[in-house]
C-alpha cells in the first residue's frame, strides 16, 4: 500500500514537472479552458439567478387583471365595472389600477409611470396589495406577513400631488435628485412640472428602474384620463381552484372585458426571461462548440515531443497505465483547475459585477438599463452539469490519444536517433 | 542465461511494405559476459537487442531468459522483467529535457514505489560513481555529450538491474569518451553483470574485455545455416 501511494506521489510530482516544462503551451490551454469555462458558468449562473428572482417576484402578483378591450384593442376600463367584479362570488378585492408609459424624448426612454395605493395604504407595507406586486422572501413567507415587501418601497416617503418618486435608473438617466424638477408634456401638450420625493429602493431594481410613482390627480392630468375610469383591475381571489371559474364569469358578465389570470402573466414573464434564456443558450451553445473543437484538437494527438517521451518512459521501465495514469493526472490537474478558477470568475463575474459582460445585451428593454445585484444563487445540480459539459470531455479527450501513444512498442525510443 | 530459439521478427506483416528483419535466429548468451553484436545498419541488431530486452515480441520462434519462456507473457510482465532485469543505454542518451539529471536517474524507479529518500541516496550515489554527482540539479539540455552519456548510464543501473543492453553506445562518442564508456563497461563486468552491445565501432569490438563478437547481415547471424 505505501509503495502504491508513494508511485502515485512520483507520477504526480512527474507529472507537476511536465506542466511546468510546457508551461507556454499548458498555460495558453488553461487560459482558453478557464474563459470557455467562465462562459458557460457565467451563462448558467445568471439565466438560474434571473428565472428565480422572477419567479420570486410574481409570486404575490394579483391572480387575476381585468382590461377592458374595445375593438380588439385595449381600452380604459370603467369605475363602474368595479361593483359588478366585487358581487362576483369567490371575489376577495377588486382595485383598479392607473398606470401607463411615457417616452421621454429628452433620454430617449420608456418610463412607467403607476399610481400607488393611497398613502394609507402605503403606510401598511406588510399588507400585500392588489395594486402592488410584491417580493416575498421564499425562506421567510410562511413567518407571516412581516416578510413580504413590496416590490417598490418608497421609504415612507410622502407621496403628494406635484410630486414623484422615480427609479433609480430614471434618476441615473436624468441625472437628476431629490427636491428637483422634471417637466412632463401633457396629453393636451401642456407642461407639467414635478418635484422629485425621493427614489425607489434599489432592491427591486430589476423591475422598478424605470419605474415612476405619481399621484392619482396628476397622474389624469398628465394623460387625460377622467375620473371614472382606470387603467385596468386586479381582482384578488382566495382560492386559487376558483380563479378560472372566476374568469370566465367576468367574461360573461362583463363581455368587453379581459381577464387575464396570473398564470398567464407567468408565463409571458416566463417566455421574456426564457427569451433571455434562450439569448443565453445561444452564448451556452457557441462556447460548448469552442469547447468541442478544443477537445477534438486535444483529442486529435500528441506532439511529437510527448510521443518520444511516453517513449523513453516505457523503454526504462513504465507501464502503459503508468503513462495513462500520468496523462491523467495531467488533464485532472488542467481541467479542475480551469474548472474552479472559471466556476469562481463566472461567480465574482455575475453576483459582484452584475454580469458587466453580458449586462448590456440582457438587461432591460430600453436604454434604461437596472443597476442591481442577482441573489447568489447556484444549486449542485448546475455545477455538475458544467462539470460532466468541460472536465470529463477534456480528460476523456486526453486519455484517448494517450492510450494510443502508450501501448507502442517502446523499443521506438531505441530506434529514436535525432533529439 | 539468455536463449532464443528461430527467432523471427517482421515487421508490416501482410502490407505491401512487409519487411523481415530477423529470420531464423539462435544464439544462446551467458551470464556474466561481455557480447558484441556486429553488423551492417539493417542487418537486425536493434530488433535483435529489443528481442532481448523485451521491448517487443518475436514475430515466431522463443526467448526464454533464465531458463523461463517470457516470449509470450502479456506486456505488463514483459514490462515488469524489463524494469527489474534489465538497464538500457541508447544510442542518444534519451534524457528527458526540462527536468534535472536526478529526476532524470530517478525515473526507472518510481513505478516501483521505492521511498524517496532510499531512492534520491542510490541516485546520488550512481551519479557520484560515474563523476557527475554536481550536475545533479543541472537541467539535462546543460550537459555535455559525454555527461548526458553518463547520466543515462546511471539511470540504466538505478534499478540495480543484471543485465545491461547498449545501442551502438559510442556511436555519438568522440575517442576519449568512448574508451571511458568501456571503462565502465568493465567495471560493470567486473561487478559481475551481463553486458549486450550493438556496434561496429572497432573500439568496442575490438576491446579485450569483449567475451564474443556476433556477425548480424540480412536478419541472420553470419556462418548460422540459412
Amino acid at each position: 500500500m505505501r509503495a502504491w501511494v508513494e508511485k502515485q506521489r512520483y507520477i504526480i510530482d512527474f507529472t507537476l514537472s511536465s506542466l511546468i516544462r510546457r508551461k507556454v503551451k499548458n498555460f495558453g490551454l488553461l487560459a482558453l479552458y478557464t474563459l470557455i469555462v467562465f462562459i458557460l458558468a457565467s451563462a448558467m449562473f445568471f439565466t438560474y439567478s434571473i428565472k428565480r428572482e422572477a419567479s420570486l417576484i410574481l409570486k404575490g402578483s394579483p391572480e387575476i387583471v381585468v382590461q377592458r378591450i374595445k375593438a380588439g384593442r385595449h381600452d380604459l376600463f370603467p369605475v363602474r365595472y368595479l361593483e359588478t367584479l366585487r358581487k362576483i362570488r369567490g371575489v376577495a378585492a377588486v382595485e383598479g389600477r392607473l398606470w401607463g408609459y411615457y417616452y421621454d424624448g429628452l433620454a430617449g426612454a420608456n418610463y412607467t409611470l403607476l399610481s400607488p395605493p393611497t398613502q394609507q395604504e402605503a403606510a401598511e407595507p406588510a399588507k400585500p396589495s392588489a395594486k402592488t406586486a410584491v417580493v416575498e422572501d421564499e425562506e421567510t413567507e410562511h413567518h407571516g406577513v412581516d416578510a413580504s415587501k413590496p416590490l417598490f418601497e418608497h421609504q415612507g416617503t410622502a407621496l403628494e400631488p406635484g410630486t414623484l418618486i422615480i427609479g433609480n435608473g430614471i434618476a441615473r438617466i436624468r441625472n437628476i435628485a431629490k427636491g428637483e424638477f422634471m417637466p412632463f408634456r401633457a396629453f393636451d401638450g401642456t407642461i407639467l412640472n414635478f418635484r422629485i420625493a425621493g427614489t425607489l429602493s434599489s432592491q427591486s431594481e430589476l423591475v422598478s428602474s424605470d419605474l415612476m410613482l405619481i399621484a392619482e390627480e396628476d397622474f389624469r392630468k398628465l394623460f387625460g384620463i377622467e375620473s371614472d375610469y382606470v387603467t385596468d383591475v386586479t381582482v384578488v381571489v382566495d382560492n386559487p381552484s376558483e380563479i378560472d371559474t372566476v374568469a370566465s364569469k367576468i367574461t360573461k358578465l362583463l363581455p368587453d372585458a379581459r381577464p387575464i389570470v396570473r398564470d398567464e402573466i407567468l408565463r409571458t414573464y416566463d417566455s421574456i426571461f426564457n427569451w433571455r434564456g434562450g439569448m443565453m443558450i445561444v452564448i451556452f451553445s457557441a462556447a460548448v462548440l469552442a469547447f468541442v473543437i478544443f477537445a477534438w484538437d486535444k483529442a486529435s494527438g500528441l506532439s511529437a515531443g510527448e510521443r518520444r517521451e511516453i517513449g523513453i518512459l516505457k523503454a526504462v521501465g513504465w507501464e502503459t497505465s503508468d503513462v495513462i495514469q500520468m496523462k491523467f493526472w495531467e488533464g485532472a490537474m488542467i481541467s479542475l483547475t480551469a474548472f474552479l478558477t472559471g466556476v469562481i470568475l463566472a461567480y465574482i463575474h455575475v453576483f459582484f459585477t452584475g454580469s458587466l459582460v453580458f449586462e448590456p445585451a440582457l438587461k432591460g428593454w430600453s436604454n434604461l438599463y437596472p443597476h442591481f445585484a442577482l441573489t447568489p444563487f447556484i444549486n449542485a445540480e448546475q455545477l455538475i452539469t458544467l462539470f460532466f459539459l468541460t472536465v470529463v470531455p477534456y480528460t476523456v479527450a486526453t486519455i484517448v490519444p494517450t492510450w494510443r501513444a502508450a501501448t507502442i512498442d517502446p523499443d521506438s525510443a531505441m530506434r529514436h536517433t535525432g533529439e | 542465461m539468455i536463449e532464443l530459439v528461430n527467432v523471427k521478427k517482421v515487421f508490416n506483416a501482410g502490407n505491401p511494405s512487409e519487411f523481415s528483419a530477423l529470420n531464423s535466429v539462435n544464439l544462446h548468451i551467458g551470464e556474466n559476459k561481455v557480447t558484441v553484436l556486429r553488423g551492417p545498419s539493417g542487418s537486425g541488431k536493434t530488433t535483435l537487442l529489443s528481442i532481448i530486452g523485451c521491448m517487443s515480441r518475436p514475430t515466431a520462434g522463443r526467448v526464454r531468459l533464465g531458463g523461463r519462456e517470457i516470449s509470450s507473457l502479456p506486456e505488463r510482465f514483459l514490462t515488469d522483467i524489463r524494469r527489474k532485469t534489465f538497464g538500457f543505454i541508447f544510442q542518444q542518451p534519451n534524457l528527458i529535457k526540462g527536468i534535472s539529471v536526478l529526476e532524470n536517474v530517478m525515473l526507472p524507479a518510481y513505478p516501483l514505489g521505492e521511498p524517496r529518500s532510499r531512492l534520491r541516496e542510490k541516485a546520488m550515489q550512481g551519479l557520484a560513481e560515474l563523476n557527475i554527482s554536481t550536475k545533479a540539479a543541472s537541467k539535462v539540455e546543460w550537459l555535455s555529450g559525454g555527461e548526458a552519456q553518463r547520466a543515462s548510464i546511471v539511470r540504466a543501473l538505478i534499478n540495480k538491474p543484471t543485465i545491461i543492453i547498449a545501442d551502438e553506445p559510442t556511436a555519438h562518442l568522440d575517442t576519449k569518451l568512448s574508451q571511458r564508456f568501456m571503462e565502465i563497461i568493465e567495471k560493470f563486468k567486473a561487478e559481475g553483470k551481463t553486458v549486450i552491445i550493438t556496434s561496429h565501432d572497432p573500439l568496442v569490438c575490438d576491446s579485450k574485455m569483449v567475451d564474443r563478437v556476433i556477425n548480424l547481415r540480412d536478419g541472420r547471424i553470419e556462418g548460422e545455416p540459412s
